[in-house]
């Protein structure tokens, strides 16, 4: 019951903060999301479960189902439990609301009881995504975390607001639709009468699908691979489905675009590892070399766009579009350290970008301004706040001992090898090019930013940023290098559950 | 508990509490003609209701009309009966009826004759809780009407507002020839077949000859329900009424008495008409309903769409709503068609509170003296953030995103329907369903994103009506917490579609 007791105080919690009076919302909302986050803590802590949660063999961890609607023969059930790739993904959601709650306490100074009940929702939702077991249960969660987006960015953000949150809901929601007729058109075609997604992954990877009287099995599976991986690729986002990214993230009040980078995209990435890359794996390596194109094309592509941009949070945010472009090239190489890669490429870049967005939050705050040539020379001023930014961009990079570095190499490594993926080397070679690119635009933009003599084009008084601004950026840093020196934190509960995906291979990339 | 029975016209007592509430409203009021005590008046309806409501409640626990529990309990040899589905209904009828009592408590803060007012919809509550038992077509009408006589004075109630007073006329004008068209198809009915009562017409016409006369009735019969559940082409006094009536009326006609014309539609054309025998004879009213759906559902969302004002949009989204319902009896020509017959059932269920709340916060912004339009909503969540996210639930519910209960129920629906062969009517309802997404998200944008202009920032938010807040609370409540106890809503529905079913 520890899964329903941490979404029932996250969701009772925010109600609370949203009838809470605004002078002290924000304390309180901060407050009440270190329940998750301790709960999701003590979760870690006593996490036993090996194996994969939708596939045979190994066991779950905190694992509940209860009955809930049966209709003649179908049943939605309740289903939740945890494995080693949802684990570390809802204790990222929870560190993440914790720190986005904190760093919101300075740019959000309206209606602030509404803000912060919306972010514990939104917490609420992703927890419920990471967890639930069934697809019915799966996606009331998936669609649940959208609503508060939209008000989100719509009440809270830039001058463009209304057109990005309007843009967020119209593509996420078609590509919700999309994923949605897909996956209920494999499901009415198996044998087994339940959205259970355990149940449906291992009747899949059975062979147990068969086709309507005018079509086959494989268009079926081909088509349904397609239309999901379409639904899924928006969200994560892929290119050429990405353009909703920039326009959300540069409007958004900066705690939201922390969440939006950090948890809300692996929500696409996660969905792919369990549904395209692990039920319908056949179709995934059969395509192999396509998928890997678009995740080169996302990485390189993601790196010159984030090159070109002028405004430090579009650099960010473009930056993302290249990052979860190495995730699905770990998970197309079908290898463990790929897989697993990749599921900690989406951890890593998590608090990595949640970093970088924090901290371009704190420089807004102080000079209202991102534009890259309206400033120059902020180290002096601010040095702090520039430390950690540093350490940040450097993590970006991938420097060795944080959890960047940990995370590409994986990649890499898992690639390189992989049996499913022809021209692996190849692939991989282009992939780690936008290294140098990214490492490129990060140090061209601090290089003219941060040093150099002080000048800002804004009347704005330039002083440090209070504690609460800097605190919890320092406690990303400090995660950040900490998976960095050990990443078997999490990678070793990843590997035991993606060792069980079909065509996973282990050898070299098994490790141990 | 069990030692005691209770006598077999107990099985009523939902019809009767809310009949008794009435005369004693009006007892009331002939004692203190002034009514000017309104806490006892509203005070009295609400209690009324909610104690029909546990009751009604109470019993759907104990298993009354429930065929593997205590049995379906038939009353006045076969013209009322008290089976699952007549509790079911009951219980939507009795849950918005407390709900617009409690509303009406402050909408009604300036106005006369409020004792009458309660005990008209006290009344017409009590028409409804008839509707839903009557298995004779004598009783169906009877109650039919004790319903449409109440909605019509309640329609016309603001005697100031010429809004009001016009769309009572209207809608008396098409219920009087809606009710004419009713009482001539039980006339042919009566003519083929020599019953009124249902399960007896079924039996009669099964070896008729005169299949045209029957087949004319039973199209009149669809007509007189098509009014009451404002399907199209009977829908357009639906708009006009529901925008000029008392906003908790609006709510209270088009959730309540819309339930109360399905429940009417359900028993009939499952037990007096039956499906295989009517198509075996040519009459195929299946046909004709399947069309009904599509076009009420189409038409409905696409006036919605285009509308300037928020109760306006809602009415015709209610329109749209009929239409979803429909479906529930449009495709029980297939396998499983409990499935979808039950589904239809929750989502009507589900909508009497989505809606009840939708109409009941319009009800919140007249009383403010808002404005109509979706500008003049503009802002409104910086002023009234509980209220508007209430209204939020309302509109997503309504559109049929999760996490809200009207996820759960047009899901159902919809797949009751691709189960049982219709892929084509769930496919239309899906894109009606997407449609309706834009204009519903009109009103949360207006709420919450849109910058209130000038004129705006000075509407009075006078107060906080507690009786409106509490009504609007709860139905987003109930809202919100029919999706986690969906199952024991479905289990209840699919055993009462099961038993209407042959």
């Amino acid at each position: 019951m520890l899964i329903e007791t941490l979404m029932a105080v996250t969701f009772v919690g925010s109600l609370v903060a949203f009838v809470a009076p605004n002078r002290y919302a924000g304390e309180l909302a901060a407050a009440i999301s270190v329940l998750p986050l301790v709960g999701s803590l003590v979760m870690y802590s006593r996490f036993d479960g090996s194996g994969n949660a939708l596939l045979e063999g190994g066991s779950l961890a905190f694992e509940n189902s209860a009955e809930w609607i049966t209709l003649g023969s179908y049943s939605l059930n309740w289903h939740v439990g945890l494995d080693g790739i949802s684990m570390p993904l809802i204790v990222l959601t929870t560190v993440l609301t914790t720190l986005a709650i904190v760093s919101a306490w300075t740019p959000i100074d309206e209606r602030q009881s509404q803000f912060y009940g919306l972010v514990l929702f939104m917490e609420a939702g992703l927890l419920g995504v990471f967890a639930a077991l069934d697809f019915f249960v799966w996606f009331v969660f998936w669609e649940a975390v959208l609503v508060p987006l939209y008000l989100l960015i719509g009440v809270w953000g830039g001058p463009r607001r209304k057109y990005a949150a309007i843009k967020v809901f119209v593509y996420t929601n078609v590509a919700s639709l999309a994923m949605f007729i897909g996956f209920v058109a494999l499901v009415f075609n198996l044998p087994v009468d339940t959205f259970d997604l355990p149940t449906v992954a291992q009747s899949l990877n059975a062979g147990e699908l068969t086709a309507p009287s005018w079509t086959s099995v494989s268009t079926l599976k081909n088509a349904a691979f397609l239309v999901m991986f379409a639904g899924f690729a928006v969200k994560v986002p892929v290119v050429p489905f990405h353009t909703w990214l920039p326009d959300a993230h540069v409007e958004a009040p900066t705690p939201v675009s922390v969440l939006l980078a950090g948890v809300l995209l692996k929500m696409g990435t996660y969905a792919l590892l369990r549904f395209n890359f692990t039920m319908l794996s056949d179709v995934a390596a059969a395509n192999a070399e396509l998928i890997a194109i678009f995740a080169v094309v996302s990485v390189i592509y993601g790196a010159l766009l984030a090159l070109a941009q002028q405004d430090l949070k579009r650099i960010v945010a473009y930056s993302s579009v290249s990052s979860m472009g190495y995730v699905i090239l770990g998970l197309v190489a079908y290898t463990t350290y790929g897989v697993g890669g990749a599921t900690f490429q989406m951890i890593s870049h998590g608090l990595i970008s949640g970093l970088m967005f924090m901290a371009v939050g704190v420089i807004y705050n102080t000079t209202h301004t991102r534009m890259v040539t309206d400033m120059s020379g902020l180290a002096d001023r601010m040095p702090v706040t520039v430390g950690i930014l540093i350490g940040g961009a450097f993590g970006y990079m991938g420097l060795p001992l944080m959890s960047g570095f940990a995370a590409e190499f994986f990649v890499f490594l898992g690639a390189f090898r992989s049996g499913t993926l022809s021209g692996a080397p190849v692939f991989t070679a282009v992939a780690m090019f936008g290294i140098v690119i990214v490492a490129g635009y990060l140090l061209f933009a601090m290089q003219r930013t941060l040093f150099g003599p002080f000048r800002l084009d804004t009347d704005y008084e330039v002083t440090r940023a209070p504690l609460h601004d800097v605190a919890p950026l320092f406690a990303l840093l400090l995660l950040v290098i900490a998976l960095g020196v050990a990443p078997d934190l999490f990678f070793e509960m990843i590997r035991d559950a993606v060792n069980q995906m079909p065509l996973v291979e282990a050898g070299l990339g098994g490790g141990h | 508990m069990a030692a005691y029975e209770l006598p077999t016209w107990a099985a009523l007592a939902p019809a009767l509490i809310l009949a008794a509430t009435s005369l004693v409203l009006l007892v009331v009021d002939s004692i203190d003609p002034d009514s000017s005590n309104r806490p006892a008046l509203a005070g009295t309806a609400t209690a009324g209701s909610l104690l029909a409501l546990a009751v009604t409640g109470w019993y759907l626990m104990a298993g009354v009309g429930d065929p593997n529990g205590r049995g379906v309990i038939e009353l006045f040899g076969g013209q009322l009966v008290v089976d699952q589905a007549s509790l079911l209904f009951t219980f939507i009828f009795t849950s918005v009826t407390s709900m617009v009592t409690v509303a009406s408590y402050d909408y009604l803060r300036d106005h006369s004759y409020q004792a009458e007012y309660y005990s008209l919809i006290m009344l017409a509550a009590t028409g409804m809780a008839t509707m839903a038992s009557a298995t004779s077509l004598a009783t169906v009408f009877v109650s039919f009407e004790l319903l449409s006589l109440s909605s019509y004075a309640l329609v016309a109630f603001l005697k100031e507002n010429r809004g009001s007073v016009e769309a009572g006329l209207k809608y008396f004008l098409v219920g009087a020839l809606s009710s004419a068209v009713f009482v001539y198809g039980i006339s042919l009915v009566y003519a083929v077949t020599g019953s009124l009562e249902l399960a007896a017409v079924a039996e009669a016409a099964a070896g008729t000859e005169l299949v045209g006369v029957l087949g004319v009735g039973v199209l009149l019969v669809l007509g007189g329900i098509a009014f009451k559940t404002a399907s199209v082409p009977f829908h357009f006094w639906a708009p006009e009424a529901y925008e000029g009536a008392p906003a908790p009326i609006s709510a209270f006609l088009s959730s309540a008495s819309k339930a109360a014309g399905f429940v009417v539609a359900f028993r009939v054309f499952t037990v007096a008409f039956p499906v295989d025998a009517f198509l075996d004879m040519g009459i195929d009213w299946v046909f004709a309903i399947q069309i009904l759906a599509v076009v009420t559902m189409t038409l409905g969302n696409f006036a919605a769409a285009t509308q300037d004002e928020v109760k306006r949009m809602l009415a015709y989204s209610s329109v749209g709503h009929a239409g979803y319902a429909l479906i529930g009896l449009a495709a029980i020509t297939g396998p499983n068609s409990e499935l979808v017959l039950g589904a239809g059932m929750m989502h009507l269920l589900v909508y009497g509170f989505m809606n009840t709340g939708a109409f009941l916060f319009i009800a919140l912004t007249e009383y403010w003296d808002v404005g109509r339009t979706f500008e003049d909503f503009n802002g409104l969540a910086a002023r009234a953030p509980v209220a508007s996210l209430a209204m939020t639930v309302f509109m997503f519910s309504l559109a049929g995103l999760p996490p809200f209960g009207g996820f759960a129920s047009k899901y159902i629906l919809f797949m009751g329907a691709v189960n049982a062969g219709f892929w084509w009517l769930a496919a239309i309802g899906a894109i009606n369903s997407a449609l309706s997404l834009y204009y519903y998200s009109r009103v949360v944008k207006a709420l919450w994103i849109e910058d209130p202009g000038d004129d705006v920032a000075s509407i009075g938010i006078r107060s906080q009506p507690v009786g409106l807040y509490a009504a609007i609370v709860v139905a987003a409540v109930v809202t919100v917490a029919l999706l986690p106890a969906f199952g024991p809503v479905s289990s209840t529905a699919v055993d009462a579609a099961t038993t209407l079913l042959p």
